[in-house]
């Protein structure tokens, strides 16, 4: 891991030199990544809109009011103290929670209410806070799995004799691109193993290129590096810089603030469900508020 | 590493090399025992016909529940209401239609037997419907609890009397209630020869069992050849199973098990996933209840206790939930050793020891033992006793099973979800260079 290290020392700040160091550290990668697909296809310029967005558990109000909207091809932070709001507010964007008011737009349509999985088929895809790979399967399993539509998935085409070749056929295909995909995440070696077994950090590795398969316009990632180690943290980073170049949209939780302020262009702040303020990260480096908001008001 | 790993790959022929090896064992050991005590030879080919039986409906069954549970994790323990909808409702459509004055109280639609199997297939998948969308929303330990009061909600229905008889199209037909139901259909055997036009040549066929088994040799060799129909069954219940694991439909199964909010996440409708499996799962239930029951003259409702259910359960986890393989195992080894085995033993301890008076109660039994240390009331207590004390023996196995091996003869969850194998994929080319943290990772 010596080479993205190397790449990745120095900690220059700005989004621009994260990305040069991005495209130094995967010069020994072998392929650019090619999903096969044509890339990302949102139109819009501001894929992702959260529109005064809410939702209480109880008496407690998690998301209280809030709204933001993602540019495309930024890759966005969303940050806030414990308890901000961040993860509920994700779950609303997915689906996995329903908001009790509010509206989420994506690539212009309103997706408010819809099913994870049509969400996700959508274009709009998340990965979780604790890697949540798929344990008594493969990487490799994993990785087959997340395609849209394969044709296999239809039960009457995987069992009936003379339709079953069609199902074969596309199973080849997938794993030409998994194996592409593995190979720009550097895992390939470890493609016959258990997901159980891998390391948190190739969890997190292997969630994202999961992800990547589904043919994402705009990934939702959840604490990326969370439990990651430094050098394997930079190797990411410079994932996500390389595809955000090819047209990916990105918005990203996250608690460490150095490493949002070094790599996102802009930042949302969430504070008690709210949207406290939004900027640039040096703009809000500067705020007073999230300031106080991160160190209890009393500063 | 598993059984599997080190047998499987020195036999030939892979997993189903495995399992011909484990039913060869089986039988040998059966037709040794019998020998060696003198068995005559239609006794035994009677209990190869009866074992070979039990092995086919278990490993069937097995199968069917390593879909719901081994596959796609749902806890289904109402295998046995699913089993008894279909015998039913495959009699209610093959039975002849009512003559009064004859054996039966009801009739039935008078249809082909193969509709009647249809029609029960399809009716156990229906009611499997009717359950999975409303429990499937819920979590699995709900599935559970549903299904095992729906197996009982379908043993009351066919024990009442307003099911005992009714009209359907103008024909008078029924379930039985309590006291049963005639399965007067044609003889199966005579029906599937008979589609071929082979039932003469079946007949001459038993015939020349003459010299081997005087006397009606019929019966035996009934048995014998419904046993070998049910393994092919098997058979085709293990390639249908085989192929659904190995595709993206298995695939999708296997992370609803895993995580299924990770397969929501993906852009999967897990529960149109999750229904067909059930709906899959439940037909193949119903299918093996009828294989079951099709041949036994009559059924009855209180047949289909719950108790079945945790056989099949059992079964699977001899055999390795996740494991179509292991499946067809656990339901073998079941049927060989737990289920029929006591049995078995009983049967030869009676043609050794004719005479043995059994002890009418523990007392009796116990007390030779421990005024002078004669063992022997105890034993042939216990033996008399077998079929109760079977049970017991069950439940001690799947506590030691549970304690020491989880996941089952074959290990856990093995087979490739994919259409192509995965494994010898890529010809990798360049060495690997990249070590690092991810090295260490995988060893864990």
């Amino acid at each position: 891991m010596s080479e993205a290290a190397d790449a990745g020392d120095g900690d220059e700040p700005g989004v621009e030199s994260g990305a040069t160091s991005g495209a130094g550290a995967v010069g020994d990668a072998p392929t650019e990544l090619n999903l096969g697909s044509g890339g990302p296809s949102v139109s819009e310029e501001y894929p992702l809109q959260v529109d005064s967005l809410r939702k209480s558990f109880g008496g407690i109000t998690a998301v209280d009011d809030a709204s933001f909207q993602v540019e495309r091809g930024s890759l966005t932070g969303l940050i806030g103290p414990n308890g901000a709001g961040k993860s509920t507010t994700f779950n609303l964007i997915t689906g996995m929670l329903q908001p009790d008011s509010g509206t989420v737009t994506f690539d212009g349509e309103d997706i408010t209410g819809q099913k994870p999985h049509a969400i996700a088929n959508r274009g709009l895809v998340r990965t979780f806070q604790i890697a949540r790979e798929l344990q008594e399967m493969t990487v490799l399993e994993n990785m087959m799995l997340a395609p849209k539509y394969q044709r296999g998935e239809a039960l009457w085409r995987s069992v009936t004799p003379g339709f079953r070749g069609d199902v074969i056929e596309q199973e080849s295909e997938l794993l030409d691109r998994v194996w592409n995909v593995l190979e720009f995440f550097e895992i390939d070696h470890i493609a016959e193993e258990f997901a159980g077994n891998l390391s948190g950090g190739q969890r997190k590795l292997l969630e994202m290129a999961r992800a990547l398969l589904t043919d994402p316009d705009m990934l939702l990632l959840d604490e990326p590096f969370a439990g990651v180690n430094p050098s394997l943290e930079r190797r990411l980073l410079d994932h996500i810089h390389e595809l955000r170049e090819q047209g990916y949209t990105f918005l990203l939780v996250e608690h460490d603030m150095d490493l949002i302020m070094e790599n996102c262009e802009r930042v949302i702040v969430l504070h008690q469900g709210r949207v406290l303020t939004e900027g640039t990260p040096a703009e809000i480096q500067a705020n007073e508020e999230v300031i106080e908001a991160y160190l209890g008001g009393n500063v | 590493m598993s059984v599997r790993d080190d047998v499987s790959a020195r036999l030939p022929g892979g997993d189903a090399g495995l399992i011909v090896a484990v039913l060869l064992v089986i039988y040998a050991a059966y037709v040794l025992i019998g020998v060696g005590l003198g068995y005559s030879l239609r006794g035994q080919l009677n209990t190869i016909a009866v074992l070979t039986f039990y092995i086919g409906v278990f490993a069937m069954l097995a199968l069917a529940l390593n879909l719901h549970w081994g596959y796609t994790g749902l806890f289904n323990i109402g295998i046995v209401g699913f089993m008894a909808v279909g015998i039913y409702v495959m009699a209610l459509v093959s039975k002849p239609l009512y003559e009064s004055g004859g054996a039966a109280q009801v009739g039935g639609l008078g249809l082909p037997l193969v509709v009647g199997i249809i029609a029960g297939m399809v009716a156990a998948a229906l009611l499997g419907l009717v359950i999975a969308l409303p429990a499937l929303r819920l979590r699995a330990d709900y599935l559970a609890i549903v299904t095992i009061a729906m197996s009982e909600i379908v043993r009351f229905s066919f024990l009442s009397g307003e099911l005992q008889q009714f009209q359907l199209l103008g024909e008078r037909v029924g379930f039985g209630g309590g006291s049963g139901l005639i399965l007067d259909f044609t003889d199966p055997l005579e029906a599937f020869f008979g589609f071929f036009g082979l039932w003469d040549a079946y007949l001459g066929f038993v015939d020349s069992f003459e010299v081997l088994v005087p006397n009606n040799p019929k019966p035996v060799v009934d048995g014998l050849v419904y046993g070998v129909v049910l393994l092919f069954f098997v058979a085709a219940f293990y390639w249908l199973l085989k192929r659904t694991g190995e595709s993206p439909f298995g695939r999708v199964l296997k992370a609803i098990r895993e995580d299924e909010d990770v397969a929501n996440s993906l852009g999967k409708n897990t529960n149109r996933f999750k229904i067909k499996a059930f709906m899959l799962g439940c037909a193949l239930m119903g299918l093996a209840g009828i294989l079951w029951l099709m041949t036994s003259g009559a059924v009855t409702p209180n047949f289909f206790r719950p108790r079945i259910t945790f056989f099949v359960w059992i079964a699977l986890i001899i055999g390795g939930a996740g494991s179509n393989t292991g499946s067809v195992l656990g339901g073998a080894v079941f049927a060989a050793l737990l289920y029929q085995g006591p049995r078995y033993l009983k049967n030869l301890v009676d043609t050794v020891l004719p005479n043995a008076d059994a002890p009418s109660g523990f007392g009796p039994a116990i007390a030779p033992l421990i005024s002078n240390f004669d063992p022997a009331p105890l034993f042939f207590y216990t033996i008399d006793s077998i079929r109760q004390l079977q049970l017991v023996f069950m439940g001690l196995v799947l506590i030691w099973l549970m304690h020491n091996r989880p996941e089952g003869m074959l290990g856990y969850r093995k087979e490739t979800a994919a259409g192509i194998p995965l494994t010898a994929a890529r010809a990798r080319g360049t060495a690997e260079t990249d070590g690092g943290e991810s090295g260490g990772g995988s060893d864990e």
